[in-house]
């Protein structure tokens, strides 16, 4: 059902519709729509949850891992500080293996504090364990919430998952959304029973410590975990394009790179901007394309080097900065993809804290990327330097 | 040979040192609750001596997140039990560096909200797992890896934080101290806590004879003395109300002082009579506190 | 044997480490002297000490570490440690 709604309803409205059994969250900008939604909708009967109203993010996510080893579907939302807040919970969740769901509203860290919209909160935490989807419009943000939860919980898998969406870029934008209906989500998503569980009948301890003799073996199948979650994620992404139309089985998506000589890379709502610069730049002739990576964690190694075994040239734009390293998240990774091919590989960090990215800054990466320059900070105020 | 019948659900082969009064409040604390319970540790001795993958010496559900959190997953679990139609009791069993310290926020929260669970912190009054570091649970002047008695120091500068009255201040409806010198008690105390809807605290008084430097066999002696002297009180607290104190024939402080390596500064290479008599007044204090004291007629000449 | 999903593991398998061999005093049980109180059972944090079938208390010397605990505690002095012979 097409309906025009705000970012953070259409999340928590799949969210209600995915049927968490404990909702546990602390409010956050640009998050607070979604866990406010889902108060109203718990007071209203709407939702049939326990909506633990916790002290603060740290907690938010231990009551997700108590409640999920206990068995139940939990679901909790946060952004930026929150999410730091939470690290050492979130590294611990996926360690053991409890697949919570989080969507996170991305948004910039301090310091300088900043409300405003960048990736840096949930890039810096790739290595923790979790899953990362990063959605480009609501439509996307609000469908994989339904392939998270089918992934995070598929006895291969087993592991936590952040669905990412840009913080009031889509969060608090108003856009068409076509809603699954709640039968149409009980006939992808069904009821959460693990085989293993906190549970006085077969009683299991849970978070034991390793030693050496373990703790590398441990850390081998998480990461196994995430290997196999690549062909969950295209099962459940055909699945639910199957049922519904939208197909989500693809960790990357290509828009008119198959004759490009310039691809840029990117994530999330930029990609927007992107394909609009992409098609006056086609109109004016030039040879640019698009491949946006959909699934950051597990990363999709070779087809990303699939996709861009063609092209002249590839700019990765990046709305996070590694600091101290040579630049972002995503153009460290894709360098890693391209390894022993002889294309270049230009970074170019953009947007940070809530700065606009317009079609014409795209415009000007393609032209130093054409002259060989980037690894940089782009669009910096020469002024304020 | 005689048969054997193994009945308990905190089992054998734990690596506490031998006479660890915190295994044997494990012990105690699944006896009394029995195999109805889910166990949320904190990270600390009691988690790492029982929980070496594989081999997990409890035989109810368990859990271990992190070192502060025990609370919040609890809240969670409760959550969870709750929406799942299921009669499972909660049971926190946390160290005093867990509780009285990293822990205080999530307590605070998870009391505030009044979930169903019983919160069992055994204290042995410091940092044991990392090496004997203090603790807010630290009794004033014992001697810590971060306390250390020295040329210009007599150990740890502060008294005992007062958790159970932090904790009947949010409204806990029971809140108890117990010892594991009085099993009967304790297991009682358990059980009430267990019964009583609503967070409920327990603060079990667990003597550590690594860190506290005693010989193990020691430990229930020196549990004993620790009530004797006055310096830890056994009570029940109903809705914020006393209703229940162990009371006792008082004893010197000293002879519970000199039991112990962390306390030898106050009687080596001197006799520091200012310091003991600042702890024999934190005994004081507490007897009239709680009203503690036996009165015993003087005998005649 | 494989790993278990997120180290979680069953009961049962702390067994497998028999902490008698840290034991340097050894408890003798004497049967005559005993009340049949169980005190010892209940001190034990081994949690190693049984009623037999003629109701009087033994040590599972796979398990007892010797702490002496019983021995200090039992109200009938029943219980001597005797050094370990290796
Ligand atoms: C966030 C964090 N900080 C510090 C530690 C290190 N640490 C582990 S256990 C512990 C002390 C535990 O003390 P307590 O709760 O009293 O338990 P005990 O070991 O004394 O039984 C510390 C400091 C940790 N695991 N996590
Ligand atoms: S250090 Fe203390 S608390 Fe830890 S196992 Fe040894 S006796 Fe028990
Ligand atoms: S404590 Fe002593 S008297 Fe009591 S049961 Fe044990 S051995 Fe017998
Ligand atoms: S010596 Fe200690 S471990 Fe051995 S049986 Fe007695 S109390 Fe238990
Ligand atoms: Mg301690």
């Amino acid at each position: 059902m097409m309906e025009i709604t705000e970012g953070s309803h259409a999340v928590a409205e799949a969210v209600r519709l995915c049927r968490p059994q404990v909702v546990s969250a602390y409010p956050i900008t640009p998050q607070t729509h979604i866990v406010e939604a889902l108060a109203d909708f718990v007071a209203n009967g709407t939702l049939d949850a326990d909506y633990i109203t916790v002290e603060n993010e740290l907690s938010a996510l231990s009551a997700c891992v108590g409640a999920s080893a206990a068995g139940s579907r939990v679901y909790s939302a946060t952004t930026s500080q929150g999410l730091m807040l939470m690290a050492e919970v979130v590294f611990n969740a996926a360690g053991m293996r409890l697949p919570i769901v989080m969507s996170i509203a991305n948004r910039a860290m301090g310091a300088p504090l900043s409300i405003w919209n960048d990736m840096q909160d949930s890039i810096s935490l790739r290595d923790a364990g979790w899953l990362h989807f990063y959605a480009e419009d609501n439509q996307e943000a609000t469908d994989l919430h339904f392939l998270a939860y089918k992934v995070a919980e598929d006895p291969t898998v087993q592991l936590p998952a952040f669905v990412c969406f840009d913080g009031f870029i889509l969060s608090h934008t108003y856009e068409p959304v076509d809603m699954l209906t709640q039968e149409q989500a009980d006939s992808f998503l069904h009821p959460y029973n693990p085989s293993e569980k906190l549970d006085a009948k077969d009683p299991m301890s849970f978070g034991m410590y390793a030693t050496p003799d373990y703790y590398h073996e441990f850390r081998y199948e998480t990461n196994e975990a995430q290997n196999k979650a690549k062909a969950a994620i295209q099962k459940y992404g055909k699945e639910f394009g199957t049922l519904f139309g939208r197909d989500y089985s693809a960790f990357v998506e290509s828009y008119r790179l198959d004759d490009a000589e310039t691809a840029i890379v990117a994530m999330g709502s930029m990609c927007g901007t992107i394909k609009d610069a992409i098609d006056e730049m086609r109109d004016a002739g030039q040879k640019v394309g698009l491949l946006r990576i959909r699934v950051f964690r597990p990363f999709p190694i070779e087809e990303v080097a699939k996709a861009l075994s063609h092209v002249k040239r590839v700019a990765v734009l990046d709305k996070n900065v590694s600091l101290g390293s040579r630049g972002g998240a995503t153009a460290i990774e894709v360098r890693d993809a391209m390894y022993g091919k002889t294309i270049p590989v230009k970074g170019y960090i953009l947007g940070l804290g809530g700065r606009d990215i317009r079609k014409k800054d795209i415009k000007e990466i393609v032209k130093l990327c054409e002259k060989g320059v980037g690894d940089q900070f782009y669009g910096l105020k020469k002024e304020l330097i | 040979m005689a048969e054997k019948k193994t009945c308990d659900l905190f089992d054998c082969g734990h690596r506490a040192c031998g006479g660890c009064g915190a295994a044997l409040s494990a012990r105690l604390v699944t006896e009394a609750a029995g195999p109805e319970t889910i166990v949320v540790a904190s990270t600390g001795c009691m988690e790492v001596f029982s929980t070496p993958y594989p081999e997990t010496a409890w035989k109810v559900p368990w859990i271990h997140s992190l070192f502060e959190n025990a609370a919040a997953v609890a809240s969670g679990i409760e959550a969870a039990l709750k929406k799942q139609g299921r009669k499972e009791k909660v049971v926190i069993m946390a160290g005093d560096g867990a509780t009285f310290d990293i822990g205080m926020i999530c307590i605070s929260g998870a009391f505030e909200r009044g979930h169903d669970f019983t919160y069992i912190c055994y204290d042995n009054e410091a940092y044991m797992n990392t090496g004997i570091q203090r603790s807010g649970a630290t009794p004033y002047d014992a001697s810590t890896t971060t306390s250390p008695a020295g040329k210009v120091s007599f150990g740890n500068k502060r008294p005992k934080k007062d958790m159970p009255a932090i904790l009947a201040a949010h409204g806990a409806p029971y809140v108890a101290t117990a010892s594991i010198a009085y099993p009967a008690d304790l297991m009682q105390k358990v059980q009430k806590a267990i019964n009583t809807p609503g967070p409920c605290y327990v603060q079990v008084h667990a003597p550590c004879c690594t860190g506290w430097g005693f010989e193990g066999e020691q430990t229930i002696a020196i549990a004993k003395l620790a009530i004797e002297t006055g310096l830890w009180v056994n009570f029940e607290m109903v809705d914020g109300t006393v209703t229940k104190v162990k009371k006792v024939v008082r004893k010197p402080v000293t002879e519970y002082l000199k039991t112990q390596k962390r306390f030898r500064h106050l009687f080596k290479p001197k006799l520091q009579e200012a310091e003991i008599a600042h702890i024999q007044a934190i005994a004081d204090k507490n007897a009239e506190k709680y009203g503690i004291d036996i009165k015993v007629p003087p005998k005649k000449e | 044997m494989a790993l278990a999903v997120g180290c979680r593991a069953r009961p049962g398998k702390s067994r497998d480490n028999k902490t008698g061999s840290w034991r340097v005093f050894k408890p003798i049980f004497d049967h005559e002297k005993c009340s049949k109180c169980g005190m010892c059972r209940t001190l034990c944090p081994e949690g190693c000490i049984h009623e037999n079938t003629e109701g009087v208390f033994d040590p599972d010397y796979a398990f007892c570490k010797g702490c002496g605990i019983c021995a200090a505690e039992c109200p009938k002095a029943a219980i001597t440690m005797k050094q370990e012979e290796k």
